[in-house]
């Protein structure tokens, strides 16, 4: 991002809350207790260090105000930019600026969610659109469904290819301990599941679960000093396309271009450079849409790029490693999830899942409907 | 200043009831404008001239929605040849048989009660 500095800030702790089907009464704000706690932990603060706050969340109108209630803290400086899923990827960018300016030291960035205990509906009301509504589209599979059914238009994609993406997904999921969905899965299986909006089936969508967590970022200065290795933020970028699905410009190139462009920029670093990929699969549409926008792959070559195992473990390269929206967590807005994978790949602690090269890490989210996307380059002290 | 007297909501409806899609132009930036606002997203400008539509276009992305309950249906986005674009369905044919790059004409749908109109398509060559 213009104007950010390469490397001035690292993420320092990470932390999930409970994830999947928690304790019944469980709010979404005791999830984000629970992340902030563990994060802090994870790197050897505690909440008096903390100046800094940003949260995103549907369940809570006010979650930044709910958060402050709750911590029972006077943050010097609070972010809650809503963007949907990539809420917290445009947080860390700024994060990065409010300590570059010295408006705050310790940031803490949190989200959490009870949608599978409370109801999908109950934890996102959807807005009334008279352009849109009217039709009954199924969001946000719909929006994503039609994004799929232009990108096979135009380029060929199959079922088949979509199915890898769930696939290699579900393979992660298997080394992943605290991944929701592990029973084996072909490509076979997510063909003939039940058809939500076609091309999509069931097992092309991600998960409904309860989830969150947090994660704290402080200066590069300071992140030297803490219990465990910074994974430093070498680069953001963003791009916002549109709201609603009517109005994104070409169903099959998303936002992430720009945000991949900045984010590379600043970092100084391109695609080839990435030894991990976090992408926030929605749905497996996504990936693919990703893997293309962020250079992976040329436009309209993300279908066989993901074939025969290409991104699943052992492939050629290490995506969605924490199994994914699809089969590991998706609690609403997935966001902060693999910001946090992201780190823990760089530090080496994803056991089964590690990816041999580990120094950066190229980190993705998406809000809305293919809306919001913002990267997050994140590189070990080797990188600096 | 006085408050408008209508909104871009409002004038688009009012167009539906006499069964005419109606979309907006944009002079300073020479392009139609979806859905009906009051500053051009192109231009920044606030000028913008109210059209109608001749009402044929093309589909540029197509889904069937298989809910819960009940019968699966179409969804799709029309490329109206006036340059702007909307969502709709097609109607008259089965929902899997609406394809990408297929020709379609406008009619307008009446639910009638509270419900407002709403423009559908089916395809041109019926």
């Amino acid at each position: 991002m213009e104007g950010l500095k390469r490397g001035a800030a690292a993420i320092v702790g990470v932390a999930e809350s409970d994830l999947g089907q928690v304790a019944e009464g469980m709010s979404p704000m005791d999830l984000v207790a629970q992340g902030t706690q563990r994060a802090l932990a994870d790197c050897g603060l505690t909440l008096k260090d903390v100046d800094g706050l940003f949260c995103a969340m549907t369940q809570q109108r006010m979650s930044i105000t709910s958060m402050i209630e709750y911590l029972g803290i006077a943050p010097k400086f609070i972010g809650s930019s809503m963007t949907g899923g990539s809420s917290f990827e445009f947080h860390v960018a700024q994060a990065v600026a409010a300590i570059e300016a010295g408006l705050c030291s310790v940031a803490v960035i949190g989200y959490g969610s009870t949608q599978r205990s409370v109801g999908r509906r109950a934890a996102s009301q959807r807005e009334v659109n008279p352009y849109e509504t009217p039709f009954n589209p199924f969001l946000p599979t719909s929006a994503y469904a039609l994004a799929a059914s232009r990108h096979m238009h135009q380029y060929g994609t199959t079922r088949e290819q979509l199915a890898e993406v769930a696939v290699a997904a579900r393979k992660w999921a298997q080394l992943n301990p605290v991944a929701w969905e592990k029973k084996d899965l072909t490509v076979a299986d997510v063909l003939k599941s039940r058809m939500i909006s076609h091309p999509l089936s069931v097992r092309d969508c991600c998960l409904v679960t309860d989830g969150g967590g947090a994660m704290v970022i402080t200066s590069a200065a300071r992140a030297k000093s803490l219990k465990k290795a910074p994974a430093y933020i070498l680069g953001c970028g963003h791009g916002i396309t549109h709201m609603n699905i009517s109005s994104m410009p070409d169903l099959t190139v998303t936002g992430a271009v720009e945000a991949g462009r900045a984010a590379y920029k600043m970092a100084k670093l391109s695609a080839k450079d990435m030894d991990v990929v976090e992408l926030y699969d929605a749905f497996t549409i996504n990936t693919i849409l990703f893997l293309e926008d962020l250079g992976f792959c040329q436009k309209g070559e993300g279908g066989p790029f993901v074939s025969g195992g290409n991104i699943a473990p052992g492939g050629g390269l290490a995506v969605n490693t924490n199994g994914g929206g699809l089969s590991y967590c998706h609690p609403g807005m997935y966001g902060l999830l693999i910001l946090i994978e992201g780190v823990r790949q760089l530090r080496g602690e994803c056991g089964e899942r590690q990816s041999k090269k580990h120094d950066t890490a190229m980190v993705h989210g998406n809000g809305g409907v293919l809306s919001a996307q913002a990267s997050v380059i994140l590189g070990t002290g080797a990188t600096l | 200043m006085p408050n408008d007297a209508t909104s871009p909501y409002a004038t688009y409806l009012s167009h539906l009831e006499k069964g005419e899609l109606a979309y907006q132009f944009s002079p300073a930036a020479n392009c139609a404008v979806f859905f009906p606002r009051l500053l051009c997203p192109y231009s920044g400008s606030d000028r913008l001239e109210w059209r109608v539509s001749k009402g044929r276009g093309t589909v540029y992305a197509t889904t069937v929605v298989h809910p819960a309950e009940g019968q699966p249906y179409n969804v799709a986005l029309i490329d109206c040849d006036e340059g702007f674009r909307l969502m709709s369905r097609v109607e008259d044919i089965a929902p899997t048989d609406v394809k990408i790059g297929m020709r379609v004409k406008f009619r307008v749908h009446k639910p009638g009660g509270e419900e407002a109109p709403i423009p559908v398509f089916t395809p041109e060559a019926a």
